[in-house]
C-alpha cells in the first residue's frame, strides 16, 4: 500500500474546457493491491470526467461494499459520495436521483455487490431505467475474502489454487439488455483507449448506462488459466467496434477509412460515431445485440465495446411523470397549494 | 524509435541533469543525500574527489548545475546545490586529511612542470601526486590559488578558506616555486620535464584604449581585474565617492561591490546591452542591487570627460537591442544625443584576454588567429606533444569548475603520455547500479517529494559588511536549514529501470505517476512519439526512455523531463517490472584503468 503521492503534476498539462485541471478530478491514494484493475478504472473515470469537463461538484458517486466499492475514495474527491450497505447502492442512488434529478449519478459496484448480494437491487434499478452510469468492476472473485469465485466467474475458469469453477456464470450485460437498459457496454481495465470513451458516452446517455469492466484481481485471480486475468482477456477479447463520442458542443472532424459508420444521437445531442465492419450487427437492435454476445461466447471470445444502445429510452422521471424541478427544491408552498388550486382541480372534474 | 540502451552509462548520466551539466560531473545527488543524512565529511569527500575545491566552489562557483536542476522545472527554483556544497565544507571534520590518497615516497621518476598555481594546475597536481609524479609548480604570486586569490574579493571568498584547500594539495609534496615568473617557454623546455602543463589563465583585462579621454583620465581609470588584485593585496585602499563600473559580467559585480566597501557611496554599473543579456550570474546581480548599486543598461560608453586634467565623468549613448543577421540581439545606438554621468573613478570590466608573451613563436606551439593555443579539445594536448593547456589558458575565460574539469583531463593525458600510451584510449567512468528497495514502500532514499521553496541563505547586515571588505557577506546554511534544503533534491540519480518481459500491462504505473511521464503506446519515430504522449514532451534535450515491446506489442515510453524519481511506479508495480536503482557515475581520473 502506498501512503504518499507527491502533489506535483506535469506543469505543461492544459486545463479542460471548463478550466479545471486533471487533478481536480483525482481522489485519495489507492489502498488497493498494486496492479489492481480497479485503479485503472478509477483513472479512466477521472480521465473521462476531465475530458467531458464535468463540474466535479455536480457528480454523485455511489457504491456498496467490496474492493470496487471503496474505490470512489480514489477519484473525484470534490464530488458528492455515498458508500451504502452491501448491494444496496441502487436503492440509495434511486432515492438521491429522486431528490435531485439535476446531478450526475455514477454508481460503482463489484461483481459480488451486484451479481450476488445486490442482484435484485441491480435488476430493478435497470428496470426503472434510473438515470445513472452503473459501472461494475468485474474480477470474477471475492477479493476481500481471499478470492472465492463470484457469480460472474466463467464456468471452467481455474483459480490460482487450481480449483475449477463448476457453476454457470451470470452475464450482467445480457441481463441489462434484457431488462431495458438503454446503454450497455463491456470493457477491460487494461484498455483505457476503449474504456474512457465508453464512460464518456455512458455519462452522456440518459437513463441507465451499464458498463461491465473486466478488472483482473492481481492477488487472487490473475493466473493464466483464469478467464479474468490480464493475459486471458488480452488474448481472447474482440471489440465490437471502435467509436468516438462527439459531445454536443463540438463538430465532427474525424474521418475513418474502410469501415462503415453508424451514428447514434443521444438525448443531450451528443453523437456516438461507431466504426465497424459492414456486416457487424446493428447495436440499436436488442435481439441482434444479445445474439452477438452469445455468438462470441460460444467461440470463447469476450466481446467488448458498445453492445447495445437505445437512444430513445425513457428514464425513471419520464416514466413516473415527475416534475421538472428537483424534488428537494420543492418547499411547503409548492407541495401544499392553497384552497383555490383545490377548487380549480375539483372544478375540472365536475 | 529503438529501445533505449541503458547499458550505455551516458544515458542515465544525462538523466542526472545537475551532474551532467557540471563540467567536472560531480555526483551532486549523491553528496546532497549524504548531507541530508548529516554525513558532512563524506559529502565533502565526494566533492573533493570530483571538484577538488568544495569550500571555494561552495561560495563562488558559476553553478551550471542549478539552471539544469530538475526541481527548477517542477517548481519555481532549483535546489541550492552550491550552498549545500558549502554546508558540507563548513561542517566537515577537519581531520579528514587522513582520507586523502597516500603519496608514494618512491617516485615514478617522471617530472612535471605546472605553470600558474590556479585551479587547473592544482587539479593536475592533486591527480598526479598520488601516482608518484614529481611536480614543480611555478607562479608569479607569493601564494597558490591563481585568480581565485587575486581577483575574488574576500567578502565572497575568505582567504583562509582558499588557503586551506590550496594547501591540501601543496602539502602532498608539490615543489612550489612562488614569486617565480616563467619568462621563456624555451628555457623551460630545456629543463627536461617529461610534461608541462600551462594553466596561466586569461590574465589581461580588456581596456577601452580608443575612447577619447582614456589617456588623459589615466589616474582615475582602472582595469577591473588589476584593480581587484590591488585591493586584495593591499595596494588599493580607497576609491572615489562616485564610481562607474563598465561591463556586465561577474567581474563587474565584484568591482562594484568592492568599490562600495572602499568608500564608493554612489556606485553604478553601466551595461552596453540589455539587463537580460548580461553575462553576470543572476544571483550576483541581485547581490549588487541589494547593496544599492543601480545597474543602468542600454548605455554604451563613448567618452571619458576630462576637466582641468581630471576625470569628471563619462558620456554614454543610449542603445537598443537590434537582432543581427544570426538572430542574436546586438546593442545599437538609439540615435539620441550622449548622456553624461559624473564620476570620480571608472573601473573597466569589459572582458579578459589570454596572453602568452613568454611562449616564443618558435617554441613549437601553434596558436590560433585568436591567440589561443591549438589544442585537441579532448586531450588538451598542444602541437608540442609534451605541453598541455587547461583552464582559461586553453579556450579563453570560463570559470573555476571548468578549469578543474580541464585539470582532470590534462592529468589523464599527462599520465597516459608519460606511460607511452595513446591519449585517445582514455579510462572509462566508474559506474554502479544499486537497487533501492528495502521492503514494501520502504526505500533507501527519501522519496517523499513535497513542494518546498528554496531556503534563503542568511547574510550579515549590510551596514556591517559595507564597512569591512574582509567580512564574508553570506553566512551559509546552518545544519537545520541545510537539511531542509537537501531534502528538496529529487534524487535524479535513483533511476527508473523498466524490464518489459515482466510487465503485465496493468497500467498501475501510468495511473499513479504524478507527472504523467509513463506511456504504453504503439512505437513510432521519436519526433512522432513526442506528439502522442500523455503530457506534452516538448523539451527535446530531455530523453525519451523507450523499452519493450511488452506482450501486447506496445512499447513503454517515459519522458524523463519532469520525473520526480518518487518511486511510485515501482511501488505500484505488481511484478517489479519497474525498479529504482541508484546510478553512481564517477568520472574517470588519472591512473584509473
Amino acid at each position: 500500500m502506498t501512503f504518499f503521492r507527491p502533489t506535483f503534476r506535469h506543469p505543461e498539462l492544459p486545463p479542460n474546457a471548463a478550466g479545471y485541471r486533471r487533478q481536480d478530478y483525482e481522489g485519495g491514494i489507492s489502498t488497493l493491491c498494486a496492479g489492481c484493475g480497479h485503479d485503472s478504472i478509477c483513472n479512466a473515470i477521472i480521465q473521462a470526467c476531465f475530458e467531458l469537463a464535468l463540474p466535479p461538484h455536480r457528480v454523485v458517486k455511489m457504491s456498496g461494499i467490496g474492493c470496487s466499492s471503496k474505490s470512489p475514495a480514489y477519484f473525484l474527491a470534490k464530488s458528492h459520495g455515498f458508500n451504502s450497505v452491501h448491494g444496496r447502492m441502487p436503492s440509495i442512488a434511486t432515492g438521491a436521483n429522486m431528490a435531485n434529478r439535476d446531478l450526475i449519478y455514477l454508481g460503482v459496484s463489484g461483481d459480488g455487490d451486484t451479481a450476488s448480494i445486490g442482484m435484485g437491487q441491480f435488476m430493478h434499478a435497470v428496470r426503472r431505467n434510473l438515470d445513472m452510469l452503473y459501472i461494475v468492476m468485474n474480477n470474477g472473485c471475492y477479493g476481500l475474502t481471499k478470492g472465492q469465485y463470484s457469480a460472474t466467474a466463467d464456468k471452467g475458469s481455474k483459480s490460482k489454487k487450481g480449483g475449477i469453477n463448476e457453476l454457470e456464470s451470470i452475464d450482467l450485460c445480457e441481463l441489462a439488455i434484457q431488462l431495458g437498459a438503454g446503454f450497455v457496454a463491456r470493457s477491460f481495465s487494461g484498455d483505457k483507449q476503449q474504456l474512457v470513451p465508453l464512460i464518456k458516452a455512458g455519462l452522456a446517455h440518459k437513463g441507465l448506462s451499464f458498463i461491465d469492466v473486466i478488472s483482473p484481481c492481481v492477488t487472487f485471480n490473475n493466473n493464466p488459466e483464469s478467464t479474468k486475468s490480464y493475459h486471458w482477456v488480452r488474448e481472447h477479447s474482440e471489440a465490437t467496434n471502435t467509436f468516438d463520442l462527439v459531445p454536443f458542443q463540438q463538430t465532427i472532424t474525424a474521418e475513418y477509412d474502410g469501415d462503415t459508420v453508424q451514428e447514434v444521437a443521444l438525448h443531450d445531442n451528443s453523437v456516438i460515431h461507431l466504426h465497424k465492419h459492414h456486416d457487424a450487427p446493428d447495436i440499436t437492435d436488442r435481439r441482434q445485440a444479445i445474439d452477438n454476445l452469445e455468438d462470441h461466447k460460444a467461440q470463447g471470445v469476450i466481446l467488448t465495446g458498445v453492445l447495445y444502445i437505445n437512444p430513445d429510452s425513457a428514464d425513471t422521471h419520464e416514466i413516473l411523470h415527475t416534475c421538472e424541478r428537483p424534488l428537494n427544491s420543492l418547499a411547503e408552498a409548492d407541495l401544499c397549494p392553497d384552497g383555490q388550486i383545490l377548487e380549480a382541480i375539483n372544478a375540472a372534474h365536475r | 524509435m529503438k529501445p533505449t540502451n541503458i547499458e550505455d552509462p551516458e544515458y542515465f548520466h544525462k538523466v542526472i541533469d545537475c551532474q551532467f551539466a557540471c563540467p567536472a560531473h560531480t555526483p551532486v545527488p549523491e553528496y546532497i543525500r549524504l548531507i541530508s543524512e548529516k554525513q558532512y565529511t563524506d559529502a565533502y569527500m565526494v566533492n573533493w574527489v570530483s571538484n577538488v575545491f568544495p569550500g571555494i566552489l561552495g561560495r563562488v562557483c558559476d553553478r551550471p548545475c542549478e539552471p539544469a536542476c530538475r526541481r527548477g522545472r517542477v517548481e519555481k527554483e532549483p535546489v541550492a546545490i552550491c550552498r549545500l556544497k558549502r554546508l558540507c565544507a563548513d561542517n566537515r571534520n577537519l581531520g579528514l586529511t587522513d582520507r586523502f590518497p597516500a603519496i608514494p615516497t618512491e617516485k615514478n621518476g617522471k617530472k612535471i612542470a605546472l605553470i600558474g598555481a590556479g585551479p587547473a594546475s592544482l587539479t593536475v597536481a592533486r591527480d598526479l601526486m598520488p601516482l608518484g609524479y614529481t611536480i614543480d609548480l611555478y607562479d608569479e604570486q607569493a601564494k597558490g590559488g591563481g585568480f581565485m586569490r587575486s581577483q575574488l574579493p574576500s567578502f565572497r571568498l575568505p582567504e583562509p578558506v582558499l588557503a586551506t584547500e590550496v594547501n591540501y594539495i601543496l602539502d602532498m609534496g608539490v615543489h612550489t616555486h612562488f614569486n617565480h615568473r616563467i619568462e621563456s617557454m624555451k628555457a623551460l623546455l630545456a629543463k627536461g620535464y617529461d610534461a608541462i602543463f600551462v594553466g596561466t589563465g586569461a590574465p589581461r583585462g580588456r581596456d577601452l584604449p580608443d575612447l577619447p579621454g582614456r589617456e588623459a583620465g589615466g589616474q582615475g581609470i582602472h582595469i577591473g581585474i588589476d584593480w581587484l588584485a590591488g585591493v586584495i593585496f593591499g595596494h588599493v585602499t580607497s576609491v572615489g565617492k562616485r564610481v562607474l563600473v563598465i561591463g556586465g559580467g561577474n567581474t563587474a559585480m565584484d568591482c562594484c561591490r568592492t568599490a562600495r566597501r572602499l568608500g564608493g557611496s554612489d556606485v553604478k554599473v553601466m551595461v552596453r546591452g540589455q539587463r537580460s543579456e548580461m553575462k553576470a550570474s543572476p544571483w550576483e546581480i541581485e547581490d549588487a542591487l541589494g547593496e544599492d548599486i543601480p545597474i543602468i543598461d542600454n548605455h554604451a560608453p563613448v567618452e571619458f570627460v576630462i576637466e582641468h586634467g581630471h576625470l569628471v565623468g563619462m558620456r554614454f549613448v543610449r542603445t537598443h537591442a537590434v537582432p543581427d543577421a544570426a538572430g542574436e540581439m546586438r546593442a545599437e545606438s538609439a540615435g539620441e544625443g550622449p548622456v553624461f554621468f559624473p564620476c570620480d573613478e571608472v573601473l573597466l570590466a569589459v572582458g579578459q584576454l589570454n596572453a602568452f608573451p613568454w611562449i616564443e613563436p618558435d617554441a613549437g606551439i601553434q596558436f590560433t588567429p585568436q591567440g589561443l593555443p591549438e589544442l585537441d579539445p579532448r586531450t588538451l594536448q598542444s602541437s608540442l606533444p609534451r605541453v598541455f593547456f587547461g583552464g582559461d589558458a586553453a579556450f579563453g575565460p570560463r570559470n573555476i569548475i571548468t578549469a578543474v574539469a580541464h585539470g582532470h583531463q590534462a592529468a589523464i593525458s599527462i599520465d597516459l603520455f608519460c606511460r607511452g600510451l595513446s591519449l585517445l584510449d582514455r579510462p572509462a567512468p566508474k559506474v554502479n547500479l544499486a537497487g533501492q528497495k528495502m521492503g514494501v514502500h520502504d526505500w533507501l532514499y527519501h522519496n517523499q517529494v513535497a513542494v518546498t521553496e528554496r531556503q534563503a541563505v542568511p547574510v550579515l547586515a549590510k551596514a556591517k559588511t559595507l564597512k569591512d571588505r574582509l567580512l564574508e557577506v553570506e553566512l551559509g546554511f546552518d545544519r537545520q536549514v541545510g537539511q531542509a534544503e537537501s531534502l528538496r533534491c529529487l534524487n535524479c540519480d535513483v533511476q527508473t529501470v523498466f524490464r518489459a518481459e515482466l510487465c503485465i500491462e496493468c497500467d498501475a504505473c501510468v495511473d499513479v505517476c504524478p507527472e504523467s511521464c509513463i506511456n504504453f503506446i504503439d512505437n513510432g519515430t521519436e519526433e512522432e512519439l513526442r506528439t502522442r504522449l500523455k503530457a506534452p514532451a516538448v523539451h527535446l534535450g530531455q530523453s525519451l526512455y523507450l523499452a519493450g515491446p511488452v506482450a501486447s506489442g506496445k512499447v513503454m515510453v517515459k519522458d524523463e523531463n519532469v520525473c520526480l524519481h518518487c518511486s511510485l511506479c515501482a511501488e505500484r508495480c505488481p511484478t517489479s517490472a519497474w525498479e529504482m536503482q541508484k546510478f553512481l557515475y564517477l568520472s574517470a581520473q588519472a591512473g584509473q584503468p
